[in-house]
């Protein structure tokens, strides 16, 4: 039944899941009440909030998705990720959603794409790669940048490379950390890549996720390089409980990074931003 | 209906009377015993209220003191304001019951008494009104909000005196009562002028032994309101709040953080915050678990976490996320400032930090200070 209380979750159960590496795993989850799974449309850059019983709840963008199943990429790095880790297949959970707005892809249309990621930076912009790739002739050059500490800790790595051979598509990968050089990898942080990636600087959009300073540098410098601020969109995060605007937590200056984001324009946030700890 | 009539304070009695025969229960204000301090509280009658007490505050201080007169609310504001009774300090969300494996959840039906609220004052209501924008009139609605401002009736008082502390007049929010209320009341020595501002304050209010008003009383009652215009401390005009945005990396605020305690007792009295968590409370059986929330507090250090980072990692981070979402981000948000000038973060900082006077000091040093 779909409840006019915004907090209440849906269950959701636990299709399949895959160990990524040995923090992330990945959850293919199941609306059990048909009629909410019939309502449930998210935009691409959206985010769920995944309740598990007795612990609590985080936000989490989605993965990707289908008219039948939802994918979310999780990190187990505090109280409730990690206990959501040790969840089998068949168990359930709570989901509500979908929250915050999307990445401009309607916008983007008819220019080139840059997809600029960290760590697991990669899972919130998946979905939106993947449109694009699907509506390939109504987009430009497709650059897609990440980054990651070491090769190891990289996710899907057989889909960078299929994507690498797609036509008009560049793919970029970075290990900051490693010491040994694999093909096609770089050594170094995002700013390594983007002298390499190819695209028309004055008419692209770029969507970044990320940590904040590594959004923050990659911002500035893609700017200096000649593209309009307002074509650069950053997916936040901050700590999130309701995600509908009302418990206060997520807010940069005057916005609800729930509901007014998670995807700004650089502009929108770049000031508040660059005030440490603001 | 808003015609002032006269109510004998005699009758003051029958106004709750008839307020309770409206199937309310009355909330107004009450001496904390042993507190020192009044707090809106359940009231079974006059014999509740105080009568001839006058606050006296300042920073850090609040004392009740004995004036000798007859009146009731010859205070200027109480130590909590009306936000309890509407965004409760604590409200069960919702229960999930695990049966096999499987999860439902029930959202919480609350039966909620009818609330009458006596005593309340302008800088109360303009609070509420900020509050109803944000809970009520935003891009979600919150159900438990609703639930309890739909059961609420205001039985508002003018101030006749100003604390200390006091900036309402600033701010734009009072001390006069102009709108938001059912029923409204100017006290004098003797008894009320009383107005109606909707239906339903007008039928509770109807067979009330009142007289039309003199306007010797209307008089005294606008005189008494002018006295309370005159307070000692204002914030700067709305008009030049927007210059936080340049002083946010003033030294002020790590000067404000030497004193600061970071306790959230500002946060708590504040009519207008909002923030909240959220946690489960889950049944030692396992089977079942309750989501609650509980006001939260910018000042705590968990109010931003994110894995691996707290936004606003120290004192000065959070003092100046509560000063300049209050006076610059929240105009941004709601097309207003988030305060009304009641003082209270003034009078119960237990560090005595003056709100008003370090918000004139922020924005009074001319460029940014960076």
């Amino acid at each position: 039944m779909i409840s006019d209380n915004p907090y209440l979750p849906w269950e959701a159960e636990i299709v399949e899941r895959t160990q990524e590496t040995p923090d992330i795993f990945t959850w293919k989850l199941r609306l059990t009440d048909p009629e909410v799974a019939r309502h449930y449309r998210f935009r691409h850059g959206q985010f769920n909030m995944l309740y598990l019983f007795g612990v609590g709840d985080v936000a989490i963008s989605v993965m990707s998705g289908d008219e039948e199943f939802l994918w979310h990429t999780i990190r187990a790095v505090g109280r409730v990720t990690r206990a959501m880790m040790e969840l089998p297949v068949g168990a359930c959970i709570g989901l509500r959603g979908p929250y915050g707005n999307a990445w401009p892809l309607e916008q983007a249309k008819g220019r080139d794409v840059v997809f600029v990621t960290a760590g697991l930076g990669c899972a919130p912009v998946t979905s939106s790669v993947k449109y694009v790739i699907a509506h390939r002739q109504e987009y430009g050059r497709l650059v897609i940048m990440q980054s990651v500490r070491h090769r190891h800790e990289g996710l899907w790595e057989p889909q960078y490379d299929a994507w690498r051979s797609l036509p008009d598509t560049q793919v970029l990968l970075t290990a900051s950390r490693d010491k040994t050089r694999w093909p096609n990898w770089e050594l170094g942080r995002v700013s390594v890549l983007l002298d390499k990636a190819d695209y028309d600087k004055q008419n692209c959009v770029v969507m970044m996720c990320g940590p904040d300073a590594m959004m923050q540098d990659t911002a500035s410098t893609i700017a200096a390089l000649g593209v309009p601020a307002q074509d650069i969109y950053l997916s936040l995060e901050r700590n999130m409980q309701c995600a509908i605007g009302h418990c206060g937590h997520c807010q940069l200056g005057g916005s609800f990074v729930c509901k007014d984001g998670p995807v700004f324009a650089w502009p929108q946030v770049e000031a508040a931003m660059s005030v440490k700890g603001f | 209906m808003n015609e002032t009539r006269y109510l004998p304070r005699t009758a003051l009695g029958l106004l709750i009377e008839a307020i309770q025969d409206g199937g309310y229960r009355v909330i107004g204000p009450r001496p904390e015993i042993g507190q020192g301090g009044l707090a809106f509280r359940e009231i079974s009658g006059v014999e509740d209220l105080p009568q001839g007490v006058v606050d006296h505050q300042s920073p850090g201080r609040y004392r009740l003191e004995g004036s000798g007169s007859a009146r009731n609310f010859s205070w200027a504001n109480t130590a909590s304001a009306i936000k309890p009774y509407v965004f409760a300090p604590r409200e069960k969300l919702w229960r999930v019951v695990r049966k096999e494996g499987r999860l439902s959840f029930e959202s919480m039906q609350h039966e909620l008494q009818k609330t009458a609220i006596l005593g309340v004052r302008a800088c109360d209501l303009a609070a509420l009104a900020i509050q109803d924008a944000h809970f009520l009139e935003a891009t979600y609605r919150d159900p438990y909000y609703k639930a309890r401002r739909e059961k609420l009736l205001l039985v508002a008082v003018n101030c006749s005196h100003a604390a200390a502390t006091c900036f309402c007049a600033s701010t734009g929010d009072g001390p006069e009562v102009v709108s938001g209320f059912d029923i409204l009341l100017d006290e004098l020595d003797e008894g009320f002028l009383l107005r109606t501002g909707t239906t339903r304050g007008a039928v509770i209010v109807a067979d009330l032994p009142c007289e039309p008003a003199s306007s010797e009383q209307i008089r005294q009652a606008w005189d008494q309101l002018q006295h309370c215009r005159e307070q000692q401390r204002a914030l700067p005009p709305a008009s030049e709040l927007a210059g936080f945005a340049d002083k946010l990396d003033d030294p002020r605020w790590a000067e404000i953080a030497e004193r600061c305690l970071a306790c959230g007792n500002c946060t708590a009295v504040c009519p207008t915050c909002f923030c909240h968590r959220e946690f489960d409370s889950p049944a030692l059986d396992g089977v079942s678990t309750e989501r609650w929330r509980d006001a939260d507090s910018c000042f705590n250090a968990d109010h931003s976490y994110i894995a691996g980072q707290i936004v606003h990692p120290g004192t000065r981070e959070r003092y100046r996320q509560w000063m300049t979402h209050k006076l610059l981000s929240w105009t941004e948000q709601y097309g207003r400032t988030g305060c009304t000038g009641c003082g209270r973060c003034i009078t119960w900082c237990p560090a005595g930090i003056d709100f008003a006077e370090e918000a004139n000091i922020i924005l009074a040093k001319k460029g940014a200070a960076t």
